[in-house]
Order: structure tokens, then sequence, then C-alpha cells
């Protein structure tokens, strides 16, 4: 039983450890100024975003499904806890996180990532395409209408981020950008606004504790809707990277292993002060890209995170925000999925209106549950409309009438169906023939008896062919022209 | 005489030409087989899940970029088997030319990727440079 037990940690832990510090490691020093700026986002002090970056990221790294993701304090989530934070404040939001956890926990265990295939891809990419969005609209209070110099700050930042990486590929042109341009804003004293004024860092780890809140049910009612949206869209957020880093590594993750591991991460990041988070696509694909293949990765991002902190705290304060905004700005870009337009041009219609009204759903309520929700339910209904297409084609054969019939038949499809047959014809041989169709429910088979019956009060003779065998079970069972013959 | 070649692709025009330079070869040989290799480059990783649903989807979008080439190596009447492989597309497609028994690399000069490729295509001079046999480039 050891020696299994020793294997899988030798797989899944120390099978790549060189190139999993150092993956781990950039992933942490592109994580500071994300998780930085997602708590700006919510409205929390900086210290929330970090310490939820490092619990997470270290608690999944042994209970996660998918070595290689990297989880952390994400933009989706932030987004979603906005009115909470400005409503109710940080308490609340850390018990959100928890029942957000719990909410986690329980659709990992109902297998919930199996419900993922029927979440159409229309809906993935509006819920990529209207992220990266509002990830951008929250820059804008950051930067525009405050001072010029700001602006030349997130141009610059703009231009360290994407002309560096064509030179300097080791160090992740995030932390360039930070490091130059805090020092220079520290060297010139340029009246820009920095983390610190919006946020204290605390050189410290975070602390167990039980949020300041009364435990009754008022305090569930406020924050289970809360708790629901975040759990809703972490898992799918989750479930979309896990995917990813599967195609990318060539190995397939346990996505439900993964989603209560999600759940056991936030419960206990609320109990550390962090706000709720899940896996982040653009550091996963960072870490593999870098090398990172096995927990230790993820491991290491966490654990090197704080220590930098620590270490560093007292130069993070001074990070000055349009630094920041530049960074977020890039990560909107980057998360924007492009090839939209020309996704929008070739997919059918009903697709691209489904991914168009997720996208303006979501910016419209700030929320991507509900454009996600909305998407679904509005792909849903084009599915049944599109399969509800019914086709009647008749012959005429000797003396016989054939009808052969095409297309499903159901409660969307009866009407159509109905409405093709002509019932005037007298004492004729009709025969329908249900070899290529196939009756789903009473509807269909309530629908079948119409047009037989019909048939027969007018002295036709009806004659039912191919019936596969669930169909002919169902109406074996439901229908009623048998009696009137 | 060339008995194994490797054939690097994207689903590019260039790469079609390169194809094509491979059956004129392999048709000279009588027991020639065709390794092709394409290299789905990792930032596409994303942009392919996202647009597939399901993993079943993927594999069959991906191998259908390649059947303009699977149709010409079909009709020049030539042995071959494809693999997709992951990863840089230059280290990667040197990596499995090294590690494997070919005679002969062949790729074509410039690939998908118009921004990377100026003069001669950064893949295709990663490749010549750090192949240990001898490598055809087609232009």
């Amino acid at each position: 039983m050891y020696k299994k037990l020793i294997e899988k940690l030798k797989t899944e832990w120390f099978s790549n450890v060189r190139a999993d510090i150092l993956a781990g490691i950039v992933v942490a020093l592109a994580l500071i100024p994300e998780a930085i700026a997602f708590s700006i986002i919510a409205g929390v002090d900086p210290m929330v975003g970090l310490y939820a970056s490092f619990c997470i990221a270290i608690i999944l790294s042994f209970v996660g499904g998918r070595p290689g993701m990297i989880s952390a304090a994400t933009g989706s989530m932030a987004l979603l806890m906005v009115p909470l934070v400005k409503e109710y404040g940080l308490n609340y939001l850390l018990v959100a996180t928890m029942l957000t956890g719990v909410i986690q926990v329980i659709f990992g265990i109902c297998k919930i990532a199996k419900v993922m295939k029927f979440i159409p891809r229309a809906v993935m990419i509006g819920f990529v395409n209207a992220l990266a969005i509002l990830i951008f609209m929250a820059q804008v209070p950051h930067f525009i209408g405050i001072s010029f110099m700001t602006y030349i700050f997130v141009a610059i930042t703009l231009a360290i981020l994407y002309i560096l990486p064509k030179f300097i590929k080791s160090i992740p042109a995030p932390l360039i950008a930070i490091i130059v341009l805090t020092a220079v804003s520290m060297a010139i004293r340029l009246n820009l606004q920095t983390v610190g004024d919006l946020g204290a860092i605390t050189r410290a780890l975070p602390m167990f504790s039980i949020p300041n809140v009364p435990f009754n049910i008022e305090t569930l009612k406020i924050v289970f809707p809360y708790s629901i949206a975040l759990a809703i869209v972490g898992l799918l957020e989750t479930l979309l990277t896990s995917s990813i880093i599967d195609d990318m590594t060539e190995t397939e993750g346990d996505k439900h292993k993964e989603a209560r591991g999600q759940g056991i991460a936030n419960i206990i990041t609320g109990f550390f002060g962090g706000m709720a988070g899940c896996a982040m696509i653009g550091q996963s694909v960072i870490n593999v890209k870098s090398g990172g293949r096995g927990r230790l990765s993820t491991f290491v991002a966490g654990v090197f995170l704080m220590f930098l902190i620590i270490v560093l705290g007292n130069f993070v304060v001074q990070i000055p925000m349009p630094v920041l905004v530049g960074i977020m700005i890039m990560v909107s870009i980057s998360t924007f999925d492009w090839s939209s337009f020309s996704y929008l041009k070739k997919a059918p219609r009903s697709d691209a209106t489904v991914m168009l009204a997720t996208v303006i759903i979501v910016v419209a309520t700030n929320d991507l549950s509900k454009g996600v929700i909305a998407g679904v339910v509005l792909s849903a209904l084009f599915f049944v409309a599109k399969i509800s297409k019914i086709e009647v084609i008749k012959q005429n054969e000797d003396q016989n009438i054939i009808f052969n019939i095409n297309g499903p038949l159901f409660f969307a499809s009866v009407e159509g169906f109905v409405q093709s047959f002509d019932f005037t014809v007298k004492d004729k041989n009709i025969i329908i023939n249900f070899a290529n169709t196939h009756i789903w429910d009473g509807s269909a088979v309530g629908a079948m008896d119409e047009v037989i019956i019909k048939y027969y009060e007018n002295n036709n003779k009806v004659t039912i062919r191919g019936l596969n065998s669930t169909s002919k079970k169902l109406v074996d069972k439901l229908a009623v022209y048998n009696n009137a013959m | 005489m060339y008995n194994n070649m490797l054939l690097a692709v994207d689903g590019s025009e260039n790469s079609l030409r390169a194809t094509q330079e491979a059956i004129k070869i392999a048709s000279l040989v009588k027991e020639c087989i065709i390794e092709v290799v394409v290299v789905v480059d990792f930032s596409q990783s994303k942009n392919d899940v996202l647009h597939a649903h399901g993993k079943e989807e993927l594999e069959l979008s991906r191998r259908r970029k390649l059947s303009s080439i699977e149709e010409k190596l079909k009709l020049g009447n030539v042995s071959y088997k494809i693999k997709i492989l992951r990863g840089d597309p230059g280290e990667t497609i040197v990596d499995y030319a090294n590690k494997g028994t070919f005679d002969l690399v062949i790729i074509g000069s410039r690939g998908l990727n118009i921004l990377q490729e100026m003069v001669l295509g950064g893949v295709s001079h990663k490749v010549a440079k750090r192949v240990q046999c001898p490598v055809l480039i087609v232009k």
C-alpha cells in the first residue's frame, strides 16, 4: 500500500522538479500584480487577494485534480463580489467565500463536471469575451480622467509588456515593468496613485479567524445568491481551464476531484482572510509554457508569492496604479477571444446570437453567471426550435398514399406534423412510414392518434410501418387509435 | 536511400508544396514511409479548446486542417502516418526528428505565422540548424 502512495507522490510531485520550481516562480511573479489588481476590483484590501492566492494555490496543489493548473484570486470572481463588498463589507465576503466552497464541494460530489457538456461553446466564448470586457471596464475609473502622467505610465507599461518579451524571455515582462516603473516613480516625485493609496500591505502570513458576522438566516440570505454565482462561475472557468491544460499536456485531469478541491480550497481560504478564487487560464498556460507540469509548480507559486510579499511588502505599496492598470489591460486583451470575429461570420446564426446575447447580458448586469444562464437557456430554445422541424413526404404508389415522416416527433413538432396531412380524402389506403422518425413523448403519440382517427372518420384504411422499438413501446402504452378501429 | 522521411506541416500553402516534394521523393523509393508531423502551439490550445465541443471534435477539427495534405498523399499512393505533437513548433520538430531514425526532414520555408517569419521561416531555420539528418526546405 505504501509503495503505491510513494509511486503516486513521485509522479505527481517530483517527476519534474527543476522545471516545476522555475515555472512556479515565474507564475508567482506574474501573479502578484494580478492578485492586487483583482482585490482592487473587488473593493478589498490588496492582502485579501494575496492571501487568497497563497491559500488557494497551496491547498489545490494537494487536493486539486489537474496538476499543473494554477488557481488563485481571479477577475471573474472579483467582479461578482463588488456589490456584496460595497454594501456589507469584507466579513460578509469571507462568509460568502466559505459558502461558495461548500456549494462547490457539493457540486463536485454530484459530479457536476458532467453537466459541462451541456454548455454550448457559444456560451463559453461569450463568457470569456465578457470577462475580458469587464476586466477592461474595471480599469477605466483608475486611468481615465485622472492625470496626463497616468496615461503616459499606462502607455509605457503596455509598451514594456508587449515589446520586452521579444528580447527577454526568462523574466516575465509584468515584473520588469513593475520594478522599473516603481523605481522611476519613487525617484521622480510624480503625482501618481499607488497601491498603498487603495489599501495596506501587511507583511504577515494569513491568520485563522472566524469572520465577524451574525450567524443566522439573515446572513445566509444575504450571502447565498453571491455564493451560488461564485460557485458556478468558479467551476465553469476551472473546468474550461482544466480542458485547456489537458490538451496542452496531453494528459487527462480528474474534473470531479478538481471541483471538490476547488470547494475545499475556498472554504479554508475564507477562514484565512482570502476571497474566493478559481483556476486561471492565463497563469495556467504560462505555467505549462514555462515547463510546469506537476503539483509542485502550483505549490511553489503559492509559497513564493507569499515569500515575496513578506520580503518585499514595503516595495509593493509603492507600485503606481497605472502600472497595474496597464497589466490588467494586457490581461483583458489576452483573455479576449479574437477569433470570435471570424467565428461570428462562420458560425450558424443561432450560435452567433447566443454568443452575443451572453456577452451583452453579462456586460449589462456586470454578472457573469447571469450571462451564462441566459446563454444556456437561449441555446436550448434554439436547439428545440431547430430539431422541431418535421417533414412529411407524400407519395402515391398504386392504390396507396404513402406518407414518409422525417425528423423527430415530439411536443414541439406535433403542430407541423398534423398540419401536413390532407384529411379530406375518403376510402383510401393510407400507409404512414415512421422508419425515419422517433416518437419521443405523449404529445407525439397523441398527434399520431389524431391523424389516424381523422383518416378513419373518412373511411380510410391506415397502416403504420417502421416504428422503432422504443417508439413502438410508447405507442403501445399510450395510443388509442386501436380502439377506434 | 531516403526510406524514412519526416514531413513537418502546418496546413499552410507552403507545407502543401512541401508535401508535393515529399511525394516526389517517395515515388522514387520502393518502401518509403512518410511520417507527417503537425505541432500544435500552446497558445493554439486555448483557442481550439474554446471553439471545439469536447475532445473528439477537437481532434477532428485538427485533422480536417490536414485534409488537403492527406488527399495529396493518398493520390500519390504513399504510405504515411500522421502525428500531432504539442509545444513550440521549432523545438518540438527538432526534438522529434533527432529522437527518431529519419533519413530526411522536409519542411516548408514559411508557415502560417507571417509575423515571426520575415526572411527564412523561423521554424524552418531552427530545424535546418539543429536537426541531425539532411533537411529539405521547400519554398
